[in-house]
């Protein structure tokens, strides 16, 4: 066991991956000299040299673009993109072209690249540097998407990430980086694309994941001081998505919420909360609920932020209700 | 396939191999005529159909100094560089016809046609979609000591894309092998070049980036190989270049445009800008090849694209099973139907009333 923060986790998985594999390489804005925007590739540059830890211009689409074509070339590129906000700037390469190649081309040959980003509120960064985009890539046929919410997931999900065989979506959250776990890295993960139960109880399923899976375990421990029981499933992957282990709680409990940073409409949850509604309808005894981000830009006062997202206090308030 | 004998006599100003460029140009022009008869007679998948006719000199001069192991990516209008770097025309028309014989199974058609096997890393259907994958593939050559070049093809059309300038500069920065080649016909669909932009000497913004940038007069195959040469050499060692292609597109954007935007005598006048035409007169003046075996290769030509056109008319489509195939790799399970779903749903309502 040891004690890692998310970045640190991060880090290790790229220098443990880059070391057994060479053919990664990091491209990206300010992933070599300056460490990473947010320090995740701290010092890599040191270790392995400017060839493989590659700075780039400003230049999002490019950046994208020249990981598809490393990729389908030979080398396992991890293409980082600074925020997730800039995910529109890219979307011809990430959408038209990294995820259509496979197929396009008749299964002649994938693109095993991942795109590392991080999004979501937590520091005032503001409108444009604030959102959850991860609906805009869950609805985007050929991408993966990876978003991890423990310390142990940004490790072993972004080394699983590393080896998978077509495009990795893999959003991590700026409000994580400097949580800390104990860590047993060598302990055995869960596979790639299944989902976590985080927590086992009797009266409702919450479906969440990334950083949500901390205010719904905390609102679960207020639940559970009056009496109330969640069983809290952490997707971890939301493209695979193991809808079999929600199904299984589900029509077992027949409530469910869904909570998500991303906004409500048409988002995430909005697709989670149909599925639900749609696969296990017998079993349900309530409407499916979605606790989800407001319909507006982020504010950069912290007040007007943390209210656009759901809280703890409002995820427990509406379970209680459900419940009621 | 024979091809008509004789180099490029002594004491001309090229050393290229203008006999079979004018093969390789020939070959691209006929299967384009073909394919587009193919589309008139509604015997092509796709709504849309883009023929190179006029810029046979690109897709013929600049693949000529390509090496086995390099790699390209083309634009939308790229049957002819694909051809010219020596596809198969059975496999590319039955692709372009959607059929499960091509090149890509019928799922790409004529705008994301592929082969790994000759480095030919795609179509794109968006303008300048295809051009940074290029620096990707200059990073791999890099990075692997493979000495491959890469090389985006695309239009005049795409040096109205950011992604051109972040790409060239990234190429530059880096000192890749990758070229930069563009075909400049004239227009980016309706829209003339000049109307585009206030600078038409193109390779000058390349220079301004730091690559090699040379512009050359696409009637003359010659000139086109040379250049593409001299850039793809430099290329391979580590001085990234950008070459326009100054033709002319004889017909409309796509097969059913016919460019109302532009006059009569405009197209009379481009359409004499024939580059097979010119590299014919000019290997029966230089006494290289008789025209009569001239009429007999084209004749040949002729014959083995009118046999692409039954080849593909007799290939069947894909089956409806491999609409769910190679979404992602073999080894994942594949989407699951709507109709599957769906059915597997409203079974469970019913068994549970």
């Amino acid at each position: 066991m040891a004690e890692l923060t998310y970045r640190d986790a991060l880090r290790k998985a790229l220098a443990d991956a880059m070391t057994e594999n060479p053919d990664i390489v990091i491209l990206g804005e300010e992933v070599g000299r300056y460490g990473g925007a947010y320090g995740v590739t701290k010092d890599l540059i040191k270790e392995f040299g400017p060839e493989r830890v590659i700075d780039t211009p400003i230049s999002e689409p490019s950046i994208v673009g020249a990981a598809v074509g490393a990729a389908m070339t030979g080398l396992r590129p991890v293409a980082e993109l600074m925020y997730v906000d800039f995910l529109g700037m890219t979307m011809d390469q990430l959408a038209n072209q990294a995820a259509k190649i496979r197929y396009m081309f008749g299964g002649q040959i994938g693109v095993p690249m991942v795109l590392r980003t991080q999004g979501g509120t937590g520091r005032s960064a503001g409108a444009q540097h604030s959102q959850s985009l991860e609906a805009y890539v869950m609805h985007t046929p050929g991408l993966r998407l990876a978003m991890p919410a423990t310390v142990a997931d940004a490790y072993h999900l972004l080394r699983q990430a590393l080896e998978r065989p077509d495009p990795v979506v893999f959003i991590e959250h700026k409000a994580l980086y400097t949580m800390k776990e104990d860590v047993d890295l060598g302990a055995r993960p869960p596979a790639w694309g299944k989902a976590a139960v985080r927590r086992q109880g009797k009266d409702l399923v919450i479906v969440t994941y990334s950083r949500q899976l901390h205010y719904v375990m905390d609102a679960a421990k207020a639940l559970s001081a009056k009496g109330i029981e969640a069983t809290v499933i952490d997707l971890r992957t939301l493209n695979p998505l193991d809808f079999d282990t929600i199904r299984e709680h589900v029509e077992r409990i027949g409530r469910a919420m869904v909570v998500s940073e991303g906004a409500m409409t048409a988002g995430v949850a909005a697709e989670l909360a149909a599925r639900i509604s749609e696969e296990c309808f017998d079993f349900l005894e309530e409407p499916v609920i979605r606790v989800a981000g407001e319909d507006i830009p982020i504010s950069v006062s912290p007040a007007l932020e943390s209210g656009s997202v759901p809280g703890p206090q409002l995820i427990a308030e509406m379970a209680g209700r459900l419940l009621a | 396939m024979s091809k008509p004998k004789g180099a490029s006599a002594p004491g001309t100003k090229t050393n290229s191999d203008l006999p079979e460029l004018y093969r390789t140009m020939r070959r691209v022009r006929s299967f384009e005529e073909r394919v587009g008869e193919l589309f008139v007679r509604g015997q092509t998948a796709g709504s849309m159909l883009h023929l190179s006719i006029g810029e046979e000199s690109a897709a013929a001069g600049i693949t000529a100094a390509m090496k086995p192991q390099d790699t390209f990516t083309t634009h939308h209008r790229g049957h002819g560089i694909f051809l010219a770097r020596g596809a198969d025309p059975k496999r590319m028309m039955a692709e372009i016809g959607g059929k499960e014989a091509g090149y890509c199974h019928g799922k790409g058609g004529s705008m994301h046609i592929a082969d790994m096997g000759l480095g030919h890393l795609g179509a794109n259907a968006i303008v300048g979609g295809g051009i940074p994958a290029v620096v990707g593939a200059g990073l791999s050559a890099r990075r692997k000591r493979n000495n491959a070049v890469s090389v985006a093809f695309f239009g005049d059309g795409a040096t109205g894309q950011g992604v051109l300038y972040e790409s060239m500069n990234m190429a530059a920065l880096w000192g890749l092998p990758v070229l930069f080649a563009c075909i400049n016909n004239q227009y980016g669909m309706g829209t003339r070049i000049d109307q585009a932009t206030a600078n038409t000497a193109l390779h000058e913004r390349a220079i301004a980036f730091g690559l090699n940038g040379e512009s050359v007069d696409g009637l003359d195959v010659e000139e086109v190989a040379e250049a593409a040469r001299r850039l793809v050499d430099a290329a391979r060692a580590g001085k990234p270049g950008f070459l326009a292609v100054s033709c002319y597109r004889f017909y409309g954007h796509a097969r059913k445009d016919k460019s109302p935007y532009r006059d009569a005598a405009e197209e009379e006048a481009g359409r004499q800008r024939d580059p097979v035409a010119f590299a014919r007169a000019r290997l029966i003046e230089r006494g290289l090849v008789k025209a009569a075996e001239l009429d007999a290769l084209d004749s040949e030509i002729a014959r083995e694209m009118d046999a692409t056109i039954d080849f593909t008319i007799a290939q069947n489509e894909p089956p409806l099973a491999s609409m769910f195939r190679d979404v992602f790799d073999p080894s994942e399970p594949e989407p699951e139907p709507v109709r599957t779903r769906l059915n597997r749903v409203l079974a469970t309502e019913q068994e549970n009333g």
